[in-house]
């Protein structure tokens, strides 16, 4: 059914299993994030090596879709430079505006591709961009740092 | 008059629809809004279609027949609430009336009995929709009152151990809500209206979830102000009710100023017009309060009465059947002792968004998130819940399909 086209079985994977999720005690930059309309919430952590995303790590409360997107994010993003990131995350953000009419390119986005779905209902794309809006927000606030 | 409840489903348009890939419609969300039966559809529209002129302005035929539809419907309103029709104030919703007596009351002048001050207080409880809690909170802030309030207990009762201590004689204003829109609790009233008023303090009460679903009599509760939203009492979007008692009315400053409720007007000063126009500012939402007018007319004669007890025996039916699925928490009262039809839960370690997005699927519209109470569901420690609201469209095969969906939704997430 249609539902299946939401839930693939990595988001559920990666809402099982979330990957990196546990605040690092040290960090470049931490923000929260909320999502005022339902209630999901997150802390990211984000440590930078020069200009390579060292580390991403979170904690939070929320539906699977933000979960899951932030769990993706983390294995996507760490080991990437800034600029790779950025590239990622606006493909991602595209994606996720396509309304149903793309599928995403795998070869980038990796896991994310299966978020897919997400497009087709709208009330879920703010769900899916929790943790891509805190990682851009800190990636800038540790970059501004560092200058 | 029996109470048919499939019948008057044939009376709503939309529930006629279907959702998704087929699915009936079972709307479970008449907490956030109310679907609309052909009579009120057809009284908006043909508002419009004949009899649509400027209110109280003009000496042609269609300004009198404007007049008329808009002070009949003040007048079917003010029945509705054991009211007089003078008591009456069109707002655009409920958050409009409960802002209009907040931000008055903060325009009362030293010398008015509203007055207030750093020293007074303002007391609302912890269950609070926003909209009975901000425009308070701001107030205070402005102010410089002190903002105080009743706790919620575990059992999702008001806490009125401390009343002695929150309402005394620095207490100007208590607001409350009269049944919580998230826990389905109906609130005990007699003892704090009888300590408020101990003090002179007036009491706003936040009818938007009772109103609608059963008699509410304005003289016999003794409260001060009352507020409720059309759109949830089968009437149209952009039409609310402010009730407050006509000698506080006349004393109340006014809030939106402009047109309509001047009595004598120069550049540098105005004087008001009587309540309720003084609180009327413009052009009204005419064929709005005429919907409304229609949807109260259309719950009079099915019976307030009738609609509750069938609301009472669907609550009773929906909490017996959750109450039987294992790892299901009911957020609120587990009886409809003193409780209403919004049925709050948690279910397991599904998540609310995800359990609202499979009983879309079904064609089930429930509410998911915090509904506007924030402080509540973080009191609880629940910050997201799902919730059914019932209604007088509603039946016990909408709550089998929705228990049905519920447990459909632990198969497929494999939780």
């Amino acid at each position: 059914m249609q539902l299946d086209n939401l839930y693939q079985e990595v988001i559920l994977d990666h809402y099982k299993n979330p990957q990196h999720k546990k605040l690092s005690p040290t960090f470049d930059a931490q923000v929260h994030h909320i999502n005022p309309s339902c209630g999901d919430e997150i802390t990211l952590n984000v440590t930078l090596d020069s200009r390579i995303v060292k580390d991403v790590s979170w904690d939070g409360v929320g539906c699977s879709i933000s979960q899951a997107s932030v769990s993706i994010l983390t294995d996507l993003l760490i080991g990437k430079s800034l600029d790779e990131a950025q590239l990622i995350a606006d493909s991602f953000m595209h994606l996720m505006q396509s309304k149903g009419t793309e599928k995403g390119d795998e070869n980038l986005l990796e896991d994310a591709v299966a978020l897919a779905g997400v497009s087709q209902y709208p009330a879920r794309i703010k769900c899916a961009l929790l943790g891509w809006m805190a990682f851009k927000d800190a990636s800038m606030q540790a970059l501004a740092k560092r200058k | 008059m029996t109470f048919d409840a499939y019948a008057i489903t044939k009376d709503f348009p939309i529930l006629g629809r279907t959702i998704r890939d087929g699915k009936r419609l079972v709307y479970l969300d008449s907490g956030a809004t109310s679907q609309k039966p052909s009579v009120v559809i057809e009284a908006e529209s043909n508002f419009y279609r004949l009899h649509n002129a400027a209110v109280h302005r003009g000496a042609h035929q269609l300004a009198e027949e404007a007049t008329d539809a808009y002070e009949g419907a003040r007048e079917i309103v003010a029945n509705f609430l054991n009211a007089a029709v003078d008591e009456i104030v069109f707002t655009k919703s409920a958050t409009e009336s409960l802002n209009l007596v907040a931000y008055s009351i903060g325009n009362a002048e030293p010398g008015n009995r509203f007055h207030l001050t750093a020293g007074d207080s303002i007391v609302v409880t912890e269950m609070e929709h926003h909209a009975n809690l901000i425009p308070w909170q701001q107030l205070a802030a402005r102010t410089g009152a002190t903002l105080k309030w009743f706790s919620v207990t575990d059992d999702y009762r008001l806490d009125l151990s401390k009343i002695d201590t929150l309402i005394d004689s620095s207490t100007k204003v208590v607001a409350l809500t009269h049944q919580s829109n998230v826990l389905g609790t109906i609130n005990p009233l007699d003892e704090i209206i009888r300590r408020a008023h101990e003090f002179g303090a007036v009491v706003v009460l936040d009818a938007c979830q009772s109103v609608p679903h059963m008699a509410v009599d304005v003289k016999a509760l003794d409260i001060d102000f009352l507020a409720f939203s059309g759109h949830k009492a089968v009437g149209p979007t952009g039409v609310g009710i402010f009730w407050g008692r006509a000698e506080l009315l006349a004393e109340l400053p006014p809030f939106l100023t402009g047109g309509s409720m001047i009595e004598n007007v120069t550049m540098e000063s105005a004087t008001w017009a009587q309540a309720p126009k003084k609180f009327e500012a413009g052009v009204p939402n005419m064929a709005q309060a005429v919907g409304l007018g229609a949807a109260l007319s259309y719950l009079s004669k099915i019976g307030m009465e009738n609609i509750h007890r069938h609301e009472v025996a669907l609550t009773s039916y929906l909490l017996n059947g959750l109450a039987s699925i294992s790892d299901l928490r009911i957020i609120g009262p587990a009886t409809t002792e003193l409780r209403g039809g919004s049925v709050s839960f948690t279910f397991g370690d599904i998540h609310p968004h995800d359990l609202g997005q499979y009983l879309d699927s079904q064609g089930i519209a429930v509410r998911t998130g915090h509904h506007c109470a924030w402080p509540l569901t973080r009191k609880l420690g629940v910050p997201a819940t799902t919730r059914a609201s019932v209604y007088l469209y509603n039946t016990t095969e909408d709550l089998d399909a929705l228990i049905e969906g519920v447990q459909g939704a632990q198969k497929y997430f494999g939780r």
